[in-house]
Order: C-alpha cells, then structure tokens, then sequence
C-alpha cells in the first residue's frame, strides 16, 4: 500500500494569491457559509424543536477528522454528510437537506471548521475494512475514455504540470471547500464528479456507497495532515 | 443571504479606518446558459451603499465583471460612535442590510 510521501495538502500546489485568500479568515469566501452554518446550528427545528447544538454542545470539534466511518448502529459507512441528513431525519424529524443543497454545505462546513487544524485519522480497520478495500479498488481502477485510474494522475505525477495546473496528491482535507471555478462552496463528491468528468467517465450521484469508500481511502491517505475546511482551491 | 462585515473594534476621532464587507451572492453574470441552451438572466448586485455619521460615506455600482460572493473593502474616517449602516439591492431586487456599531473614543 503505497500512499505519497511526504503528504501535501493541496494548497501547495495552489498559487500565491490563491493560499492569501485562504489564509484571511475575513475574505475567505468559504467562511460566508460556516457562518450560516453557525446559525443553523442552532435553530430548532421539526416537532421536536431540537437544534444540531441541544444535543452536540461543543460542535463537534475533532468529528470531521475521523470521518468517514462505521456507524456502529446500522453497520455502514458514512461521511459528515450523510452523517448531518441522517441526524435530520432521525433526531429532529425532518427531511433531510439534499445533497450540494446550501444547507447541507453550511452545516458541513461549520462542524468541519471546528475540526480545522485537527490530523485527519480514519479507523480503517475492522468493520471499516471492506470499505476501505472497496475504495483503495476504486482509486486503482481505470476508468473513462482517457482509461485513467486516481493513482495515474494523484500517485504518479503529482507535482506535474497538467496544463496550465500543478497536478496535486488529491488529498481531501480542505472540504468542504470553496473553488473558484465553482464560485461557490462544494462538497468531495462534488470534486469527485470533476475528476470522473474529466477523465470521460460516468459520474455517479452524490452520496453513492463508491464514493464514501473512495472517500475514506482518501482519509487515509491524507493521515496526519490537518483539516483546513473552508480551503481555497482553484 | 449571509452578510459579514468587520469594522475595528474602537477607533480614535478622525482616525482612518477600513470597513470590510463580503456578501453571499451568486453574482450571476447573464452571460451563462443552462445545459439546455437557455441564458441564465442577469443577476447581479448592482448597487450597495453605506451611511455612517448622518452621511454616505461609500457607494458601489457593481457589474457583471464581479466575482460571486464579493468582497469590497474602503477606509472611513471616524467622525463620531454610532451605527454604519449598509444596505445593497441585486437585479432580482433582492433587498439586503447590514448594520456594525462604530465605536470612537480616545
């Protein structure tokens, strides 16, 4: 099992101005929804009136870092994500907000913030494993009409020019994250969708089982290097 | 829409100060179609203005060059404590504000 070493986040891979914007936690564009996602935290809401913080006092801080993992109650993988929808629907009686919805990106965002800085470590043994297996078979599969896998790309050439970009190690640690191409904040699996775009391959729908696997392969790979949710990336 | 604004703490009488504002907004250009071919209209802010001490002190006419989610910053001399008042209006005519309490002493 072959993982980069040394491990860089994707911010060294970035431009100068793009690391300043990351840096000021006033411009940061990313901080505008971790505030809503504050504010959302602490609205109660469905029957029961619960907000995310009568139960979570201290915001979940170090959570994000050690995603995705085993639920112990049903016995499947889950991310912040599907962890936040699963909590709305189960403790607070309401529908879950959508994937890629401002409300999910705003919560996420704000419970990963308080991770910030934190080392990502991921159980990936025990009941973890098939998942981490099914992920580490992803990341090595080719895939697309470019008939590329992950490992093509994010193992072997990183630090490369691919274009006018700086081919980075594909670590996840700065999302939910805010990319200028996007001009908005967007989940992994957002990120997910522009790589499998880009390499002609068929995306799959936010949330899919492959792509909390992958998801949890990545963690893995990024072990030790600190959350940075909102990153700036290109 | 989610608004930040940072203004010092305190300030002293007739100091220089910089306020700084970013708002969420898609700041959508009206250059863009959808994935079937139809614009995207226009919708942008176009105006934002700030009152402070009895006065504007700032007014913005933003256009369709403006990144999404924009971030503008401007220095205002303190003239006296009290509200800064920042309100905006975007093609959709979406109304926003904000207010900061400015505090002079010294």
């Amino acid at each position: 099992m072959s993982r980069p070493s040394p491990a860089r986040s994707g911010l060294v891979f970035a431009g100068p101005t793009v690391r300043a914007l990351q840096a000021d936690d006033f411009a940061n564009p990313g901080m505008l929804w971790v505030e809503r996602g504050q504010k959302l935290w602490s609205e109660p809401v469905g029957p029961s009136r619960r907000s995310c913080g009568s139960c979570h006092a201290d915001a979940l801080r170090g959570a994000a870092a050690s995603l995705p993992a085993v639920d112990a109650a049903t016995g499947r993988l889950v991310n912040l994500e599907s962890r936040i929808q699963a909590c709305q629907a189960q403790r607070q009686g309401i529908e879950p907000a959508a994937h890629e919805s401002d409300a999910l990106l705003a919560l996420s965002a704000y419970v990963a913030y308080q991770s910030r800085g934190m080392p990502v470590r991921v159980e990936v043994d025990g009941p973890a494993r098939p998942y981490f297996e099914r992920g580490r078979a992803s990341y090595h599969r080719r895939i697309g009409q470019l008939n590329l896998a992950c490992s093509h790309c994010h193992d072997a050439n990183w630090g490369r020019r691919l274009g006018p970009e700086t081919i980075s190690q594909g670590h996840g640690v700065g999302y939910p994250a805010y990319r200028l191409e996007w001009q908005a904040l967007g989940s992994l699996h957002r990120r997910f969708r522009s790589c499998l775009s880009g390499v002609r391959a068929e995306m799959l729908p936010q949330g899919h089982p492959d792509y909390l696997a992958l998801e949890l392969y990545l963690a893995w790979r990024a072990s030790s290097l600190p959350v940075e949710t909102p990153a700036v990336r290109r | 829409m989610v608004a930040r604004v940072r203004v010092p703490a305190v300030v002293r009488p007739a100091e220089v100060f910089v306020v700084r504002i970013a708002i969420q907004h898609v700041m959508e250009t009206g250059f863009r179609l959808t994935d079937t071919g139809r614009p995207i209209p226009r919708n942008v802010i176009h105006t934002l203005a700030v009152r402070y001490g009895g006065q504007e002190v700032f007014r913005a006419e933003l256009g369709s060059g403006v990144a999404a989610n924009p971030y503008l910053e401007f220095p205002v001399q303190a003239v006296a404590s009290g509200p800064m008042v920042f309100e905006w209006v975007d093609d959709a005519g979406i109304r926003g504000s904000e207010t900061v309490a400015i505090t002079v002493a010294g």
